[in-house]
């Protein structure tokens, strides 16, 4: 340790082990798949709003490269930026500083685990290169429509012709960038169950730590039943075995299930971590201990359990037995408790405290706000059977996700990151372009889904190309009136991220220098040097308490690191 | 005062490879777990397939259990020796035990090719072409779940191979238990699958 040596470009963002540096290339691949997920629905969403021909920036759009777009831009947010922002470059740029130790439990894994997701984005994005075009069926990949025209409907394919397809490309890039998340989530427990500093127990964790790895496991418990179901699927579409052909016996629902057992754990993998480090900054900038940490970890995990038996909320009209569908209504409904308990005890946690309104924390509280009261709120409409019967494939089911993903996702995501950033550049972000960031998205996200609620009410329809070719189907003047709204503010959003890509990079060389600790908080990756040198800690610390020891009566100053007695 | 007897044993006495092993061992499980309750909800829902299942070979499968079996207690042995630091050993039973996995995926082969023989390929189009369609898919599940199998005997015969030239050079006795540990699993799974596609008809 301190002998740190300077490595080169390629050392540094390629072959390194350090796990600052893993940390540091999963954030750009993941900004870089960002901005094809923000261009993909800039093309489709103009379309929608001003008609598909002369898009500014890409030209005419074919109603098969609309259904590319929009199953792309679906797959590339949740897979290849929520996936990687929250449970990677937090997980591998975190847990070792947070619990004091020098590096993952094993540093090979995790530098293998980056380049297998490396791999699986230059897997998805090369689908669009294939002769038959990128795969165009959905994000959720359902058959029969994901292995229509390969496979057992045409006898005139090769197993060569059905594999250079975008289906083929998607299904094997889907499968790749699991891989990669299990290794990075085995790696993960790992580090925290046997790598934590010297009196760090697990009550003394940082609530960020808890929830990554929470969500890890059930990641790891509920991603198997689809990787089963992806061989099935490849095979299908490879060799034409009838796993999910009705002819031969197959069944179709069967996919949606193996899906959506993985698919609903799956918005609370992204979830977790986002609301651990939202709830990490609340209790920095109230200055107050975290209201019932341990009530938190519990509703947490009871929720994770629970999330694993709400699946068939999703299939409310593929033709499940009513019967089943109450009690997975019940279910669900019963899974909002949990996360009410969550959320009460962060308004425990900024209520009457000394709150310090820094960009991190408009972050935070935006989350907070947007998620619980937009996406949680709807979520319990959607919840109940009797209302998604008659709201399901609308807008209002696609403005209910956004609001829950793009919080999660979106503003938790950059309050980790305005946060943690002086840590990791060792400068500080410029608050005036923080402020123009936070309020141009924040304004802009909601402009864009409120109308769509709307919309969804009215009865539009999700998959729908182009609305002009039936007049008689919401053309009112009002529903293209919202319909554009919603595209113009989605434009203005896109912009204002620039502003955050130029803040990132100046303030990276001309940012004000950082403190070890410039938010005065307790836990113990603001005990060391910013940034960490290689090897984090010298000497290791010694962990005395736990780390909300906010306004301690005993202590003078209003924090108290843990490393303190 | 012995202070030794008053610590109490923590998670984080376990080492982390073998951690590391049980938590992949658990995702393995859930995705063979997968593919099996596939397999059942399929197997429950038509009779067709019990026939199906009639043709396939017990007795080599039954000697397939016998080798993979006897190849784990090899692998117990092996952990025996790596505890003594005992690498002549070692090597000699992990050679026995990538012995068993050769003959397991020769009679494997072996299986396959009178399969295929029999007009029951992967695909199952030439049975559903004659008229058996649900038939069919029976042999998907059976060419999927043992062949899944069969890589999982290949890359565990592998990493049993790289482990035990680490031992002869006298370095990581405990990747031998780490690597058995996933040996164990293969052979599990493989004790699952083996009533499930074969003896069940």
């Amino acid at each position: 340790m301190g002998t740190h040596k300077k490595h080169g470009f390629w050392h540094r963002y390629f072959f390194s082990l350090d796990h600052k540096d893993i940390g540091f290339q999963y954030l750009l691949t993941a900004m870089f798949m960002a901005a094809f997920g923000g261009f993909f629905v800039y093309v489709f969403r103009y379309n929608l709003a001003f008609g598909p021909s002369d898009i500014p920036l890409y030209g005419d759009l074919a109603a098969k490269q609309y259904n590319q777009l929009v199953t792309n831009h679906g797959a590339i947010m949740i897979f290849w930026v929520g996936m990687p922002i929250l449970l990677a470059v937090i997980g591998n740029y975190l847990i070792p500083i947070m619990i004091g130790t020098d590096d993952m439990a094993f540093p090979t894994l995790n530098k293998i685990s980056y380049w297998i997701f490396l791999l699986s984005c230059i897997v998805l994005l090369s689908g669009f290169l294939m002769p038959t075009g990128a795969f165009g069926g959905g994000w959720t990949m359902y058959p029969p429509l994901s292995v229509s025209d390969f496979g057992y409907n045409n006898p005139n394919t090769t197993f060569w012709s059905n594999f250079f397809t975008g289906n083929t490309f998607f299904l094997l890039a889907v499968a790749l960038e699991f891989i990669s998340m299990l290794m990075g989530g085995i790696n993960f427990v790992v580090t925290t169950l046997n790598k934590r500093a010297k009196g760090m127990s697990l009550m003394r964790l940082p609530l960020v730590v808890w929830m990554v790895n929470i969500a890890n496991l059930l990641f790891m418990f509920s991603v198997g039943p689809l990787i089963a179901g992806a061989f099935m699927l490849l095979m299908d579409i490879l060799v034409g075995t009838g796993f999910f052909d009705a002819y031969r016996g197959g069944d179709p629902i069967l996919w949606q299930h193996l899906f959506w057992f993985f698919g609903h754990p799956e918005v609370y993998v992204l979830l977790l971590p986002s609301i651990g480090a939202v709830g990490e900054i609340i209790s920095t900038f109230s200055r107050k201990p975290l209201f019932g940490y341990k009530m938190v970890i519990l509703m947490v995990i009871i929720a994770a359990i629970l999330s694993l038996v709400v699946w068939a909320h999703h299939q409310f009209v593929s033709g499940i037995d009513p019967g089943a569908a109450n009690i997975f209504s019940l279910l669900t409904i019963i899974i909002s408790i949990p996360f009410a308990g969550m959320v009460l005890s962060y308004l425990g946690t900024l209520w009457k405290g000394n709150i310090r309104l820094e960009i991190p924390m408009l972050w935070a509280l935006g989350m907070l706000a947007t998620f619980t009261f937009f996406g949680g709120f709807t979520g319990l409409h959607l919840g109940s059977n009797v209302f998604d019967i008659y709201a399901h494939d609308t807008y209002f089911v696609i403005a209910h996700f956004h609001y829950t993903l793009f919080p999660t996702v979106f503003l938790g995501g950059f309050a980790a990151f305005y946060y943690w950033y002086p840590k990791f550049s060792g400068r500080m972000m410029n608050k005036t372009l923080g402020l123009i960031h936070f309020w141009g998205t924040f304004i802009f996200f909601n402009t864009i889904f409120i109308p769509l609620f709307w919309l969804g009410l009215q009865g539009q329809h999700r998959r729908i190309y182009n609305y002009s070719a039936w007049n008689d189907l919401l053309m009112q003047p009002e529903h293209i009136m919202a319909r554009q709204i919603a595209t113009v503010s989605l434009i203005f959003l896109l912009l204002f991220q620039f502003v955050f890509l130029f803040n990132f990079f100046y303030s990276l060389k001309k940012g004000k220098k950082a403190s070890k600790n410039p938010w005065e908080a307790n836990t113990l990756e603001w005990q060391t040097d910013s940034p960490p040198p290689h090897g984090n800690f010298d000497p290791y610390p010694v962990v005395q308490r736990w780390p909300y020891d906010y306004n301690h009566p005993e202590k003078e100053l209003d924090y108290c690191p843990q490393t303190e007695s | 005062m012995n202070t030794k007897q008053l610590k109490k044993p923590t998670i984080k006495d376990i080492p982390q490879g073998r951690l590391g092993m049980w938590l992949l061992i658990a995702g393995e499980f859930v995705i063979f777990g997968g593919l099996m309750v596939s397999y059942l909800l399929y197997r429950i829902r038509y009779e067709e397939w019990a026939e199906m299942a009639s043709h396939t070979n017990v007795i080599l499968g039954a000697t397939n259990t016998f080798v993979l079996l006897t190849s784990s207690y090899f692998v117990v042995k092996a952990h025996q020796a790596a505890q003594h630091k005992d690498s002549k050993k070692i090597t000699m039973y992990i050679s026995l035990t990538i012995l068993c996995a050769l003959i397991f995926l020769v009679v494997k082969i072996t299986e396959y090719s009178q399969k295929l023989h029999h007009g029951f390929t992967f695909s199952g189009k030439e049975l559903a072409a004659s008229g058996k369609a649900i038939e069919s898919s029976y042999w998907g599940f059976y060419f999927l779940m043992t062949g899944l199998h069969a890589t999982h005997v290949v890359v565990g015969a592998i990493v049993l191979f790289i482990v035990m030239q680490g031992t002869r050079k006298g370095k990581n006795f405990h990747r031998i238990e780490i690597a058995g540990l996933y040996w164990h699993m293969v052979d599990l799974i493989w004790i699952f699958l083996f009533p499930l596609l074969y003896i069940a008809h």
